[in-house]
């Protein structure tokens, strides 16, 4: 959740035309005590985002074409040995379908359920912002408890799911021992932490939105779908941009509720993601080279889905 | 409604100073007429289900939890279960405390998160001060620096930061879980935005009257900024309370883990096997920030989902 909020392509801008406000334009340089005490301003959060943001960043890539083994004080260059491993290991593939299965699934049914609840409670009705402090709460508790917590609601012998299926008849599967119910769990897990989130942000767009251009088209006899598809979603698609960002970062880098929770297994990897791997690579297996390698390749995609999803969104703009 | 480029929840209120009671109680309405448009008996039928089953789908898995951590252990393995324990009990929270130091766990996460929280509270109002309203050279490029930090998942930085740290003795330290968390972007972000969209006149008009730079962020800028700063402190209290990757590489015992990790090593000790001092402890965990929560809900919706710009 550390980069829970993250600001969209507006807000990562450069600060485009000068602020309005603030400084007059003629003392646009400033003085040199005013310098002086920017700098005196400025420099600890700025030592502290290069040493530990941007160094780490940089000196991971270094890692990644080494043999290092996290405690050693040697590391030897081993050039593109740890890359072509990742290209032929057999889990590769495992890590990455399972990486793509939870982030999908998470990003996909947390955007749209929490869209459907939102367009559901966008009316006068009674408690409606009870109902939205609920449906937030879990956002705020650690995914550590919820990951302990959830464990137990998904324990195949006594769990909370476990009694529900029994008592209409029907049989739950293992969540803990079986590899695709073990990711089932911890995607759920996941969107139950998160839901409130889409849906606080889709209940506020909604509300900001033009109701007007609805009705004008219910009057011009648009059906409910095509209302939804042509009038609502394009009014929705800055928050739908926004949101499948933000959420697909925070999903990508989920660790404490798949560490809490299986570990990873079960039979070794069934819900290991790229960050999981990072992690058992470099700190259980000791080879923060090939760990650093994961970490290197996971940032390249996380890259790379970003500016495709800035692309698409600017393209959509235009037409 | 305001024009601050920063937009929180449905009860926005980024107005600066904060309106009226009598003002933000009009605006609400009128947000809430021009929203809540009738659109026929079905979907207020069905928003009333829908209300009542989302509802259910959070606060069962939290009923179950909590009875859980009452019941005795016999009573937890049996089926079917218990929806009401019986008897209740409170052994569990008197066991939890004998299995693991959960006491020094929140003592732990208590420091952890207060001084990291002022710390980045700190940094973030001077950074995003000096990046508002200080007139130097290279203030965007900086700027740039500093959000783009937000690009750069932490679970990338943390094999170079772990070798760094451990190497200065730091590992079970306060400082070494503290400082490499302590550097704020998202925060001098949102008080970035907050500055420069305070009205210029006020903050030309105290310059004028002589206010040095120091004067005029503790008098002048800040008595405008309260409740972004208050949502900017929540998420930091809340992130820094449930950050986890890097306390639980840092620490390995009572010495410096947070609650947290304490829960992990709670939960790796009695498993599947005892599950009621391990629910009893998950529920000390949660209550803290949803009792927080409880309080401060909106200020706490609002920080959180800040971020979601307008346009």
């Amino acid at each position: 959740m550390s980069i829970s909020a993250t600001p969209t392509a507006g807000g990562s801008r450069p600060p485009g035309p000068p602020p309005p406000v603030g400084p007059a334009p003629r003392r646009s340089s400033g003085t040199w005590w005013e310098w002086t005490l920017a700098a005196l301003l400025l420099l600890p959060n700025l030592v502290l985002l290069v040493v530990f943001t941007y160094r780490p960043l940089v000196d991971n890539i270094r890692l990644s074409f080494t043999d290092w083994n996290i405690s050693s004080p040697i590391a030897n260059g081993v050039g593109l040995v740890n890359y072509t491993e990742w290209l032929t290991r057999e889990d590769t593939r495992t890590v990455l379908r399972n990486t793509v299965v939870f982030t999908v699934a998470t990003v996909g049914v947390s955007m749209a359920l929490g869209l459907g609840l939102a367009m559901l409670l966008d009316q006068r009705l009674k408690g409606r912002n009870l109902v939205r402090s609920v449906v937030f709460a879990p956002f705020v508790i650690s995914g550590a408890a919820i990951g302990v917590a959830f464990q137990f609601v998904f324990d195949p012998s006594f769990g909370l799911i476990r009694d529900l299926a029994a008592r209409v008849g029907v049989q739950v599967p293992d969540f803990y021992q079986q590899s695709g119910w073990a990711l089932f769990m911890v995607t759920v897990t996941y969107i139950w932490k998160n839901l409130g989130y889409s849906f606080v942000i889709y209940l506020a767009a909604l509300q900001g939105r033009r109701a007007d251009l609805d009705e004008a088209a219910e009057i011009d006899g648009a059906s409910a779908w095509t209302r939804f598809r042509k009038v609502l979603m394009p009014q929705l698609r800055p928050t739908t941009f926004f949101l499948s960002i933000t959420v697909l970062l925070s999903s990508v880098q989920v660790f404490d509720i798949i560490n809490v929770m299986t570990r990873g297994g079960p039979v070794g990897n069934g819900t290991t993601t790229l960050v999981y791997q990072v992690y058992q690579e470099t700190f259980v297996n000791q080879r923060a080279g090939y760990g650093a390698t994961v970490a290197t390749v996971m940032f390249l995609i996380l890259l790379t889905v970003t500016v495709v999803q800035v692309r698409f969104m600017d393209r959509g703009h235009q037409a | 409604m305001s024009t601050a480029p920063v937009i929180g929840t449905l009860d926005d209120d980024d107005v600066v100073p904060p309106p009226s009671r009598r003002r933000r109680r009009r605006e609400q309405r009128r947000a809430e007429a021009s929203s809540s448009h009738y659109r026929g008996r079905g979907w207020t039928v069905a928003g009333y289900v829908g209300m009542a089953l989302v509802v259910l789908l959070v606060a069962v898995p939290l009923f179950w939890i909590l009875i859980t951590s009452l019941k005795q252990r016999q009573d937890i393995y049996v089926r079917p279960a218990q929806w009401l324990p019986d008897p209740m009990t409170g052994e569990n929270y008197g066991d939890v405390t004998t299995r693991i130091p959960l006491l020094a766990y929140f003592r732990n996460s208590f420091i952890i998160t207060a001084v990291t929280s002022a710390v980045k509270i700190v940094l973030g109002v001077l950074s995003a001060y000096a990046l508002a309203l200080l007139r130097f050279p290279g203030r965007r490029v900086l700027f740039l620096v500093v959000i783009a930090a937000l690009m750069v998942p932490n679970q990338i930085t943390v094999i170079s930061n772990y070798a760094l740290v451990a190497q200065l003795g730091w590992r079970n330290t306060y400082q070494g879980i503290i400082i490499p968390l302590a550097g704020v972007a998202f925060g001098t972000f949102l008080m970035r935005n907050q500055f420069l969209g305070l009205p210029g006149e006020i903050i030309e008009a105290a310059r004028l009257d002589g206010a040095g730079p120091m004067k005029l962020l503790w008098r002048v800028v800040m008595p405008m900024s309260w409740p972004t700063l208050v949502a900017f402190s929540l998420i930091t209290v809340v992130n820094e309370w449930n950050e986890y990757l890097w306390p639980f590489l840092m620490s390995d015992d009572e010495r410096t883990a947070p609650l947290p990790v304490g829960l992990t090593l709670l939960q790796n000790n009695e498993g599947v096997t005892n599950w009621g001092p391990v629910m009893a402890g998950t529920v000390l965990a949660m209550l803290p920030i949803l009792v927080l929560f409880l309080f401060l809900q909106r200020q706490m919706i609002k920080g959180l989902t800040a971020g979601a710009v307008k346009s």
